[in-house]
């Protein structure tokens, strides 16, 4: 049980060129991961959520900060003498063993006395729906069993700081992943523990964690619940990656309380200085309607999708096209229509990144 | 599903069976055919019954008891070079690095005795062993170690153990560094967080994922180390007396050397089944061992 502090934690690869400037795989951040909660690391492949992970768990020596356990500086500390447990993509199971010794190694390797290990191994397979094929060989299971021994050997271990997940889920079957995933919510909520999820999944990040962390590009974007990254982007790019479809982008300019596309005008809830270089309205698709007999501003609807459960409008303003919902049961027809937008879910980036308005 | 029955399918076969029929049966079948016959010269055979195998596998007979000793000595000689060659192999394969230019620095290293031909092999040990002029009779006999493969048997039998290691332990050190590779990093990693030592690492991730090739290592080496000739037969011609005669040197000497046709044919036979029999009673132990685990 620990709270790890990321203290100016980056990772460059060694440059040829002295003279070159780093490239960076990981940013240099800073961030405290709190004992007891679930994070998510979100993000698109190659985004450096990864090699975060692995320089957490120790595969990966940082090149630049340090990385605190509680208060110990654990940043060139190798990974057997940090108690961290790791899940990684593909279920790591030791072929030879049963599914019980498989649990015991890790506490056989440290030298835990062996009544308490068994009575723990029993706990964590109880915990896991493991207790049925405790003396089955773990090479004959399923790959969500396996995947739960891999957990489990993680779990087993009483002192771990903090448990880490590598895209856990990616070989299970569509069907166990949803129970799969509440099984590790519900050990996480039993255990109390650390834990840091990586993934690409925006489902997966929002539905296990208490604070999910967007990177791209060896950088972190944002951190925030699963709300605040819906509802307030701080990133162009967390607004496009987080929810289905992404945000509307529009190029804008804003004058005082109001953005102008072109012709055309959108009362926004605050104020804003006088902005320069590239400045975009974003808005969510969710929190724009649009309908061919409402108020607001004119736009022509060209296609509508549905989705069963709801529809989606892409419709033209000017020559830009957004997404927009369709009201429950209002009918709707191509062509001429009004698009609305609550002014509180419009918001301004500037360069890619929000700028928050001065109450107005 | 109903499948449509045509017994004209089996043309289909036809060309495998004729091939097969003329690469292995019809040879065999001469064999076969020496080896219920006898005869008293001028190419005139007789039918001998299996006269020619009860003496053969009786040790009291003078063939009996050649066959005998040759056997016990072929399955020593391929015990041995088993038990040298596969944790040799093992191990250099588990020292060649991963990554990088000396990978392929390595395996080529590894491989150049495997691409010599046997006799060439032979020839150069023949020369090297050699307790007047060769580099390792002389330096040997130099440091006062009594050596000579001519006149004496250990020296002999030592000899063409190191050749044959030198010569086969790359190929075991191909086939496990083809199952170590296969080994994804991810479990390496794993077994750092679970706090596993080097040699916990090796009995529990590396030699299980090794398993598969290494029985075929095992099979390959045994059956070339048990049907051995070219070597022997170029640097000891299975002397001094008899002591490095395998049973391919003898089998030879009774064909060709006194061409004793139905010795030979019981012979060439007998070893066959021999090989064949333990072959398949190696294979089908491991992999029924390794099955019965899994429930």
């Amino acid at each position: 049980m620990a709270t790890i502090t990321l203290d100016g934690v980056g990772h460059a690869y060694p440059t040829r060129d002295p003279g070159e400037a780093k490239r960076y795989a990981l940013k240099p951040i800073n961030h405290v991961w709190r004992n007891g909660r679930a994070y998510a690391l979100l993000g698109p492949s190659g985004c450096g959520k990864t090699t975060l992970l692995n320089i957490i768990s120790g595969l990966v020596i940082p090149s630049d900060g340090r990385l605190l356990f509680d208060d110990r500086d654990v940043t060139s500390v190798s990974t057997e003498k940090r108690n961290i447990a790791q899940v990684f993509q593909f279920p790591v199971i030791y072929d030879t063993m049963t599914v019980r010794e498989n649990l015991l190694f890790p506490l056989r390797n440290r030298g835990v006395d062996k009544r308490t290990a068994e009575a723990r191994v029993v706990e964590i397979a109880g915990l896991l729906d493991l207790v049925p094929v405790l003396d089955r060989r773990a090479r004959g299971l399923t790959a969500d069993a396996k995947q739960k021994i891999s957990l489990g050997r993680g779990l087993v271990r009483s002192d771990v700081s903090a448990v880490l997940f590598d895209e856990p889920l990616t070989v299970i079957d569509p069907a166990l992943k949803w129970e799969l995933r509440s099984k590790l919510k519900a050990v996480h909520e039993a255990l109390d523990m650390l834990m840091i999820y990586v993934t690409h999944d925006q489902v997966e990040a929002m539905t296990f964690a208490d604070e999910v962390v967007v990177m791209k590009d060896g950088e972190v974007l944002q951190i925030g619940t699963p709300t605040e990254l819906f509802e307030r982007p701080d990133h162009a790019f967390v607004g496009f990656f987080i929810g289905s479809p992404g945000m509307n982008f529009l190029p804008a300019t804003v004058e005082g309380a109001s953005g102008h596309v072109g012709e055309t005008a959108f009362a926004l809830g605050s104020g804003y200085p006088s902005l320069t270089d590239k400045v975009q309205l974003g808005f969510r698709p969710d929190y724009a309607t649009v309908s061919n007999d409402g108020a607001g501003i004119p736009v022509t609807v060209l296609r509508i999708e549905d989705l069963g459960r709801r529809r989606l409008a892409r419709v033209a303003l000017g020559p830009h096209e957004v997404t927009a919902t369709v009201p429950h049961g209002a009918p709707i027809a191509l062509g001429e229509a009004r698009l609305e937008v609550a002014a509180h879910h419009l918001h301004v980036y500037v360069d890619d990144r929000r700028v928050e308005g001065e109450a107005a | 599903m109903d499948k449509p029955l045509n017994n004209r399918a089996w043309l289909f076969v036809l060309p495998v069976l004729v091939f097969v029929l003329f690469s292995s049966l019809l040879p065999v079948m001469t064999v076969v055919n020496y080896s219920v016959q006898d005869t008293m010269g001028q190419n005139n055979f007789f039918w001998n019954g299996i006269a020619w195998f009860q003496n053969l596998l009786d040790p009291s007979t003078d063939i009996g008891g050649r066959f005998a000793n040759a056997l016990v000595r072929n399955l020593l000689f391929s015990f041995v070079v088993l038990a040298l060659e596969l944790p040799l192999g093992i191990a250099v394969a588990i020292c060649i690095p991963r990554h990088g230019w000396k990978v392929g620095a390595s395996l080529v290293a590894i491989a150049l005795p495997l691409l010599i031909p046997w006799n060439v092999v032979g020839t150069i040990w023949q020369i090297f062993a050699r307790a007047d002029i060769g580099l390792l009779g002389a330096a040997l006999n130099g440091l006062g170690i009594p050596y000579n493969d001519t006149q004496d048997p250990t020296s002999a039998w030592a000899t063409i153990v190191v050749m044959d290691v030198w010569h086969w332990t790359g190929m075991v050190a191909l086939l496990a560094y083809a199952g170590l590779k296969s080994i994804p990093d991810a479990f390496y990693q794993a077994a750092r967080i679970d706090g596993a030592g080097r040699w916990s690492i090796f009995r529990n991730i590396e030699l299980p994922k090794m398993q598969k090739v290494l029985v075929i290592a095992v099979l390959l080496r045994f059956m070339e180390s048990f049907m051995i000739y070219t070597e022997p037969s170029v640097v000891t011609g299975g002397g001094p007396g008899e002591s490095t005669s395998f049973l391919s040197l003898d089998l030879v000497k009774i064909a060709l050397g006194q061409v004793d046709l139905g010795n030979a044919a019981a012979m060439s036979l007998v070893y066959n089944l021999i090989t064949l029999t333990i072959c398949y009673a190696f294979f089908t132990v491991m992999t029924q061992l390794d099955r019965r685990k899994d429930v």
